[in-house]
């Protein structure tokens, strides 16, 4: 087995550890760091559930190795809060009900945060008209667009939905 | 009331199965089959044993003797015998899962291939009557001459309706961890049931059930997938006795597709009969499906037939094909979800044969008793779910002409559909504590596979304390606590709730008798339903529904897109209306998948399911929830239990299938009877 040693920042922590070269971000947030918040639901990037924020942008970690993210910056479902304050997005999944078995959820989380912010930057998606102002609320179809890539089997997209969008009122 | 692991879940610190942080842990994954039949000549290990960080490889070469072999399923390594492609054949534990995983492919085995037979048909000759049908209900029923009656209709439909292998696909694959201290085993395990799953555990092992503990606090998903204990448990445990170190072991998701369960594909032959009135005087529903070459499963796809509609002649029948194919299992209401299919479906052809209404059509039928037993029912609501659900959808004056809706390039039409599903239970332990705080906490061995289960009874502890909830915890997850049967069949909330209401009655009675002062130790109280179950009167138990759809077709493309989905439910009392509302949605939104795009496809050639993974295998996602909603009518009930509530975590999916593909017919004219209803099935 070959192991390099890459430094990460996560969650504001700076972490130095060595890695298996072949060893996938997420393995290593999981097994290593203790980090078991991003789940694996299929580990070929086709479901989502392993999505975090990697130098602010979501990712499919089980899709990254960890050793070509030398001196990146990882935000994890467990760094979305502060401290006992919830984001606003975590609130309002509670609240409106935006899962139930709760395993696809810090993916939705993440995800649904780094995409807030994907609209803050004005990024368009493959559904939005010429004459969209993405500094409003986001139409629900925005919303379907940029989580689709997020599975859910226990069928919880309609909590799902109103949370992302009470969260970005 | 917002789920009490709500917070939990929200920030990443809920912990599922693989999740345990256990000092040493190994991992083990596992090694399958590529023939579909046939014997296993040799397993050459050496150069996966070679490799640095490989601890043990497991294989029918020198693998540990198990107690009881009567599951092949779980009978690993016993035997050289291969039953299907996909089977676990071998396993490596290594100290981490990348030298795991590399070792996986350096395992070498060898087989003598045999014949094989994967391909189910509605001839096929090896068909067979089954001694009964899951779980233990008559295979055939008749009455009166259905032949007859349908020579003498003034209208009738004589159609087969088919439906195609699915996969449960939760989104936690199974996973185990185990652990051995002292001849003790204790797993972690993603699992439905832990009580059961710790017999059946015990009883492969050959050790009494009080050497065995099983924790499942958070379970993700399972929909019957983790209804009983898999391979993964046992491989899990044996790999940890091997090496005298905890192991824990993941299925991965293509693995799922082979040694975890799934739906079998169902032929189903539905004939119906209506007079001039619309009164129905034939009902026939006639079912093929496989099982394993190696162990029975025999779904109840007509069940629900047995119990839908009035009809003076009337005949249901199974029959099944044994191939070499992994044993299917329980999916989401297994029966009703596809039977329910294929009886709507032809309704909905009967009612256009009519001239009827498919509300009118199915209100004119709705029996005033259980039609083949003659039970009466213990509360039947089909009809006000019908009648709500047709003012909510705004179903009056529908057009019943079908392919003349055009909306620009979409062709917009409408569906119904009924739903049903039993009432079960089983009987259920719980104690009930009060401490000298004033907080109380109701233990039973419970899982919450996100049913909400945790946060119900807390609710249902609650109303029988007459205390706030803030003041009431409800331990579940854990094989220690006392037994419980398995969170399936819909029948979870209804067998805890009450042995919980027992206890909770217990304390009550307890606390008068300290009149109200509670000693430094507590007060402890115990509730058990065997002897309430043993005497419930005879009564036909089902909760209804009534499904109704939208859908958009591109008349370019074919694409379908549900753009309304409303479930009208009857189940009794419901316990927690925000949980609630989020498993029927969950039913529909499953539902939605087997009607558009849920398939799992069987390689003739190679006898394997081909799309094994979400790239392949489609489920919905967000994009493809429109306006969903599900709301309920009250509905009383003194005849099920203490709560008066019937279970909701299965009717959901039921029915909705047949709505979206009435709805489709509506749109289209086209009437497609082959789940699902692919582009190329509505195009060309
Ligand atoms: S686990 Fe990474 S996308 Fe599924
Ligand atoms: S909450 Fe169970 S998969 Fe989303």
């Amino acid at each position: 087995m070959e192991a390099i040693e890459i430094v990460l920042t996560v969650n504001g922590d700076e972490r130095r550890l060595a890695v298996d070269t072949r060893a996938s971000l997420l393995d290593v947030l999981r097994e290593r760091l203790g980090l078991t918040g991003a789940k694996k639901g299929c580990d070929h990037g086709q479901c989502g559930a392993c999505t975090v924020l990697l130098d602010g942008r979501r990712v499919n970690s089980c899709l990254a190795l960890a050793v070509a993210h030398q001196g990146a910056e990882v935000i994890t479902v467990e760094g979305l809060a502060d401290g006992d304050d919830l984001h606003p997005v975590q609130r309002a999944f509670i609240e409106e009900d935006g899962f139930q078995c709760g395993y696809c959820t810090p993916g939705q989380l993440c995800s649904a945060v780094g995409m807030l912010d994907e609209l803050k930057q004005g990024w368009p998606s493959a559904v939005t008209g010429d004459d969209d102002d993405l500094g409003d609320e986001p139409s629900d179809d925005e919303i379907r667009e940029r989580m689709n890539g997020n599975l859910c089997r226990c069928g919880a997209y309609a909590g799902i939905l109103a949370a992302i969008k009470e969260a970005s009122r | 009331m917002n789920r009490v692991e709500g917070v939990a879940k929200v920030t990443g610190q809920a912990r599922y199965a693989y999740e345990y942080p256990v000092e040493g842990v190994c991992h083990a994954v596992a090694v399958q089959a590529d023939i579909p039949r046939g014997e296993i000549i040799r397993v050459d290990a050496r150069e996966a044993l070679a490799l640095p960080g490989v601890l043990a490889v497991l294989s029918c070469e020198g693998a540990p003797e198990l107690a009881d072999t009567s599951d092949y399923e779980l009978a690993l390594f016993q035997s050289r015998t291969v039953a299907y492609r996909g089977q676990i054949v071998a396993a490596v534990v290594a100290e981490t899962l990348e030298i795991a995983r590399q070792a996986q492919r350096l395992i070498k085995v060898t087989y003598r291939p045999g014949e094989f037979d994967v391909r189910l048909t509605g001839t096929h000759p090896g068909l067979y009557r089954p001694d009964k049908v899951n779980p233990a209900y008559p295979t055939d029923t008749g009455q009166g001459d259905v032949e007859a009656a349908m020579a003498a209709a003034d209208s009738s439909v004589d159609v087969t309706y088919t439906t195609p292998a699915l996969h449960n696909n939760p989104m936690e694959p199974h996973a185990t961890l185990a652990l051995w201290e002292d001849g003790d085993l204790t797993l972690y395990d993603s699992i439905q049931g832990v009580s059961t799953g710790r017999d059946s555990v015990a009883k492969v092992f050959g050790l009494p059930p009080e050497q065995v503990r099983v924790h499942a606090p958070h379970v993700g998903g399972g929909f019957g997938a983790k209804g009983s204990p898999r391979p993964n448990a046992i491989l899990a445990a044996m790999c940890a006795r091997a090496i005298r170190r905890p192991v824990k072991l993941a299925v991965t998701r293509q693995q799922m597709f082979s040694f975890t369960g799934y739906r079998t594909p169902t032929i189903q032959r539905v004939r119906l009969a209506a007079d001039a009135g619309g009164l129905l005087t034939a009902v026939a529903h006639d079912v093929v499906e496989q099982t394993s070459r190696v162990t029975e499963f025999a779904e109840q796809t007509a069940i629900a037939t047995r119990i839908m509609y009035g009809a003076p002649n009337r005949g249901t029948s199974h029959r099944l094909a044994r191939l070499d194919v992994p044993t299917p299992s329980w999916m989401r209401a297994p029966g009703e979800c596809p039977g329910m299919y294929a009886l709507e479906s032809a309704m909905d052809e009967l009612a256009i044969e009519c001239g009827l209404d498919p509300i009118e059509l199915r209100i004119r039928n709705d029996p005033a008793t259980a039609p083949e037993s003659g039970k009466p029912f213990s509360s039947r609501n089909l009809v006000a779910c019908l009648r709500a659900g047709a003012e909510r959808f705004g179903w009056d004056g529908r057009d019943p002409r079908p392919g003349i809706r055009r909306e620009g390039r979409w062709l917009v039409g409408t569906g119904v559909a009924a739903s049903t599903y039993p009432v079960y239970r089983s009987p259920c332990r719980a104690t009930a504590r009060v401490g000298p705080d004033g907080r109380y906490t109701v233990a039973v061995a419970a899982t919450d596979i996100g049913t909400g289960a945790r946060t119900t009874l807390t609710l249902i502890a609650a109303a029988a304390l007459g205390v706030p909830v803030e003041r009431v915890t409800a331990e579940i997850g854990d094989s220690a606590l006392p037994p419980a049967p398995v969170a399936g069949g819909s029948m979870g909330t209804g067998s805890w709730g009450s042995a919980v209401v027992l206890a909770c009655r217990a304390l009550r009675r307890a606390l008068d008798e300290h009149a109200g002062a509670v000693p430094d130790t507590g007060i402890e109280a115990y509730g058990d339903t065997a002897e309430e179950l043993a005497g419930q009167q005879d009564f036909a138990r089902h909760a209804f529904g009534a499904q109704f759809a939208e859908v958009r077709v591109d008349t370019g493309t074919g694409e379908v897109r549900v753009s309304r989905l409303l479930g009208v439910f009857a189940a009794g009392r419901i316990i927690n209306p925000k949980t609630a509302r989020s498993q029927f949605i969950g039913g529909m939104t499953m539902g939605l998948g087997m009607a558009l795009m849920e398939e799992s496809v069987m390689d003739h050639e190679f006898g394997d399911y081909l799309n094994h993974d979400f790239a392949q295998y489609h489920v919905p996602t967000i994009a493809d929830i429109r306006d969903i909603d599900a709301v309920w009518i009250e509905e009383d009930d003194a005849h099920l239990n203490p709560m008066g509530s019937k279970g909701i975590g299965e009717i959901g999916i039921v029915g909705t299938a047949a709505a979206i593909g009435n709805a489709v017919h509506h749109a289209t004219g086209r009437r497609v009877r082959d789940l699902p209803i692919r582009i190329d099935r509505l195009v060309g």
